[in-house]
């Protein structure tokens, strides 16, 4: 079994399994909402100019989240 | 779970969002997620020209228009594009608040086709609150383009309400869109949404809820989606629900216009 | 009976008991399976890359090297096209309607009309019209067409992406950026547009900055003052270039305000939790050219003109009336300008810009015309069809340097929000104390920089 880590520490191009989302209250709702639900595969696209935000893919739709707030989701990488 | 809805309490709901029924036939209520272009949908039947832009959240004023269709007049509200009812924001409240209280004789969920599972989930979401939905397939000329194919009829199938494919955009797809709309509205096609079903946990705990809720709200209200909001802890929910219940107090939800949303 | 779901929630919290979050999450998950079950058995792909053109478009718009060059590039070219584009439509209108002027002056005369009447409706209400149409609507018909092509296109969340570091920093949110986006058609729009920002902190930080971003009554005052001052003086192509790197210039400056401004209001009177960032990156689409033409032109550019063209007709006969009432033997006009003559000269202005920028409350776009109305009803100057004898009337007649230029286009760009948006801030804020705030900080900023510029530019004997 592949180790935990979270969204925001994988590297541009891979994908990942969601196994948990950690963040409480409104945050959780929101992540959830976005469809990162367990289970769902995610692809991690590419970095801003900045380095911060990150946009994923999201069951098909590119959706950018500050590097704190995908920290708050618990991943298996997805060979 | 079928059509729960009767016409008990429509008209003195109806006063609560004032002056929508008074001049149209039927109130029609537009959902979707942002950036599916459902102000497009909006501006192909109402003829008007809402402003338009590839942005999440362009629509931050909830727009009100009107058509004619077979000589009914039918009032189209567009609701605030989101991609949840659940996440007790603004404009999930605005949208959710307007689908349960105000009752549109039918509601268009608009969906994107290049992204159709991510869409799909505000439209069941949708479907648990109203079953007089038309799922409007919307951007099918960006999905050909991109090579994807929808099965229009096992999706209504699967889902138990019309579904149409459209390219707001050109038009295409519009005049079915109408017929449809006009088919649920006046009841000529009984839908049958079909429920999603939960986890076991998650079904018990609505099999211990439900009759309770039921006993309360009676028919006036989906007691199934209720349940799941009371297991939710939606509290706001709930009091918005009071008010609605004990009659005579007035809902504060956002009056028609541009003040809403404060 | 007494119907109340008060206690069932209670019920409900027993249910869901410690769960509630595992309760929560297979709620959301099981609407999404049945949503990814539905839409594998109706979705059929017959091409594997679907997303391919907008990742390579996107590899390059928010490249790490060429997403911001390529951002202030894009800015840059919108600004050019418009400058060099509004450039002959602006002198054909302003010959075309000073030509009416006189015609319509032959009218009064042939008529024999009082001299009072023909002086306040034609020299005061139209010849203010004639300025707002000519100075400010080629620009406003190229800009928004423009404007409105990149928002179709899908280029704006983009900008946002790009931006957001800063954003964050600031202590703001990503999505500021989209309504200062918005702020470039007007800033009352992207007021509204800051609904979109949930947390209430985030969305008053950027409602009180929105002003910092010039609106289309402004840019064009912005570039109108940049190319009637450098008219003649230059060839037309550096001219335009100039003008190009002046413009976007004040944008970058409006920009890093924003962010500072930001950034003290969220470390003081606006301290709080950063909200959850999620920004779409919706498809790019092709937008459709006609649609565009006709949407931005008719609606925005017309409307937006009507609006200037209602109010600065009165606004108009009111500068000749007090042009020409006079009192003690000087012009009301001149009297006021006088008053403000002391604190807009310590501020790199003259009495009759500050004047006009105060007559300009109720849209900024009567600003300049206001302006060039109160120096022409003062002195003599009747010929004023190009950009050359404006830049005479400015210059020679009323000792305008490159420091008043300068400082006019600072404070057009950091001066009190217009009427509509002042109101459009109480409608959304419902407070008195926020509108106010609202105002007095550009106005600060725009004070505080416009006299240390001026200042500094005089002690080092740059002019």
């Amino acid at each position: 079994m592949s180790a935990t880590t979270t969204l925001n520490c994988l590297s541009n191009g891979s994908f990942a399994l969601v196994k948990e989302v950690v963040a409480e209250g409104l945050t959780r709702r929101r992540l959830l909402d976005l469809g990162l639900v367990p289970g769902t595969k995610v692809e991690v696209i590419r970095r801003s100019p900045a380095g911060d935000p990150i946009a994923f893919n999201i069951r098909g739709a590119v959706i950018a989240l500050r590097r704190d707030v995908a920290g708050q989701v618990l991943v298996s990488p997805w060979k | 779970m079928g059509l729960t809805y009767q016409s008990t309490g429509q008209s003195s709901t109806r006063e609560i969002f004032h002056t929508l029924a008074d001049d149209c036939d039927y109130v029609i209520a537009l959902a979707g997620n942002p950036n599916t272009g459902k102000s497009t949908v909006f501006n192909a039947l109402t003829g008007l020209r809402q402003h338009t832009g590839n942005w999440p959240g362009k629509t931050v004023q909830r727009a009100e228009g009107s058509y004619i269709y077979k000589s009914h007049r039918y009032r189209l509200i567009d609701l605030p594009g989101t991609y949840s009812l659940l996440s007790n924001s603004a404009d999930e409240e605005v949208a959710r608040d307007f689908i349960c209280f105000a009752r549109p004789d039918a509601t268009i969920v608009v969906v994107d086709a290049t992204c159709l599972e991510r869409n799909l989930n505000l439209a069941l979401q949708v479907m648990e609150i109203t079953g007089r939905v038309v799922i409007c397939v919307n951007l099918i000329d960006e999905a050909r383009r991109k090579k994807i194919r929808i099965d229009t009829d096992k999706l209504s199938k699967r889902l138990g309400v019309p579904v149409v494919a459209t390219a707001a955009r050109s038009g295409e797809g519009m005049p079915r869109l109408k017929e449809l709309v006009s088919d649920v509205a006046n009841k000529r096609v009984q839908t049958k949404p079909q429920p999603v079903r939960y986890s076991q946990d998650v079904e018990d705990a609505i099999a211990r809820l439900e009759p309770r809720v039921k006993a309360i709200v009676g028919n006036s209200i989906n007691s199934r989606w209720l349940t799941l909001r009371l297991l939710d802890g939606d509290t706001r929910l709930v009091q918005t629900m009071e008010n609605y219940l004990n009659a005579g107090k007035t809902v504060p939800v956002m009056p028609v216009g541009q003040e809403g949303l404060a | 009976m007494q119907k109340s779901l008060i206690p069932l929630l209670e019920d409900a919290q027993e249910i869901a008991g410690l769960r509630r979050n595992q309760l929560q999450d297979n709620i959301v998950a099981s609407i999404y399976s049945t949503a990814e079950q539905i839409a594998g058995e109706v979705v059929s792909h017959t091409s594997p890359k679907r997303q391919d053109l907008d990742r390579q478009i996107d590899n390059i718009l928010t490249s790490p090297i060429w997403g911001f060059p390529i951002m202030f590039g894009v800015l840059a070219v919108v600004f050019w096209v418009t400058i060099v584009g509004a450039n002959i439509p602006s002198n054909l209108l302003a010959t075309g309607l000073f030509w009416i002027e006189e015609r319509l002056t032959d009218l009064f005369m042939a008529l024999n009309a009082p001299g009072w009447l023909h002086g306040f409706l034609v020299l005061g209400v139209y010849r203010s019209l004639a300025w707002v149409v000519s100075v400010m609507l080629p620009p406003m018909a190229i800009f928004f067409p423009l404007f409105t092509l990149l928002e179709d296109l899908g280029y704006l969340p983009r900008v946002a992406f790009n931006l957001d570091r800063f954003f964050k920093k600031a202590g703001a949110h990503g999505k500021q950026a989209l309504t200062m986006s918005m702020g470039f058609g007007c800033n009352a729009a992207g007021i509204i547009a800051c609904r979109i920002i949930e947390s209430p902190r985030e969305r008053l930080i950027a409602t009180l900055t929105n002003n910092f971003v010039p609106c289309n009554g402004r840019f064009p005052t912005l570039i109108a003052l940049v190319s009637i001052f450098i008219a003649g003086s230059v060839s037309l192509s550096l001219s335009s270039f100039i003008a190009t790197l002046t413009v976007a210039g004040l944008v970058v400056f409006g920009i890093t305000v924003t962010l500072a401004i930001s950034w003290l209001l969220s470390i003081t009177i606006l301290r709080g939790e950063l909200s959850s960032f999620a920004l779409e990156l919706p498809p790019y689409r092709r937008p459709l050219l006609g649609q565009v033409l006709v949407r931005s032109v008719l609606d925005r550019t017309i409307f937006v003109l009507s609006r200037a063209v209602v109010i600065a007709a009165p606004a108009g006969g009111l500068i000749w009336i007090l042009a020409n009432t006079t009192v003690d033997g000087a012009s009301l006009l001149s009297t006021l300008a006088g008053w403000l003559d002391t604190p807009a000269k310590f501020m790199g202005l003259d009495g009759f810009i500050l004047l006009a920028f105060i007559l300009g409350l109720p849209a900024n776009e009567i600003v300049l015309p206001i302006l060039l109305m109160s120096y022409v009803c003062g002195g003599a100057m009747t010929e004023l069809a190009s950009l050359a004898d404006l830049r005479h009337l400015l210059v020679e007649q009323h000792g305008w340097t490159w420091l008043t230029a300068l400082c006019t286009m600072i404070f057009s760009l950091c001066h009190w929000p217009c009427g509509t948006t002042l109101l459009t801030i109480q409608r959304e804020q419902r407070s008195r104390r926020w509108t106010l705030l609202a105002a007095l900080i550009p106005t600060a900023v725009g004070v505080v920089v416009c006299v240390f510029i001026n200042n500094l530019v005089r002690l080092l004997d740059l002019v």
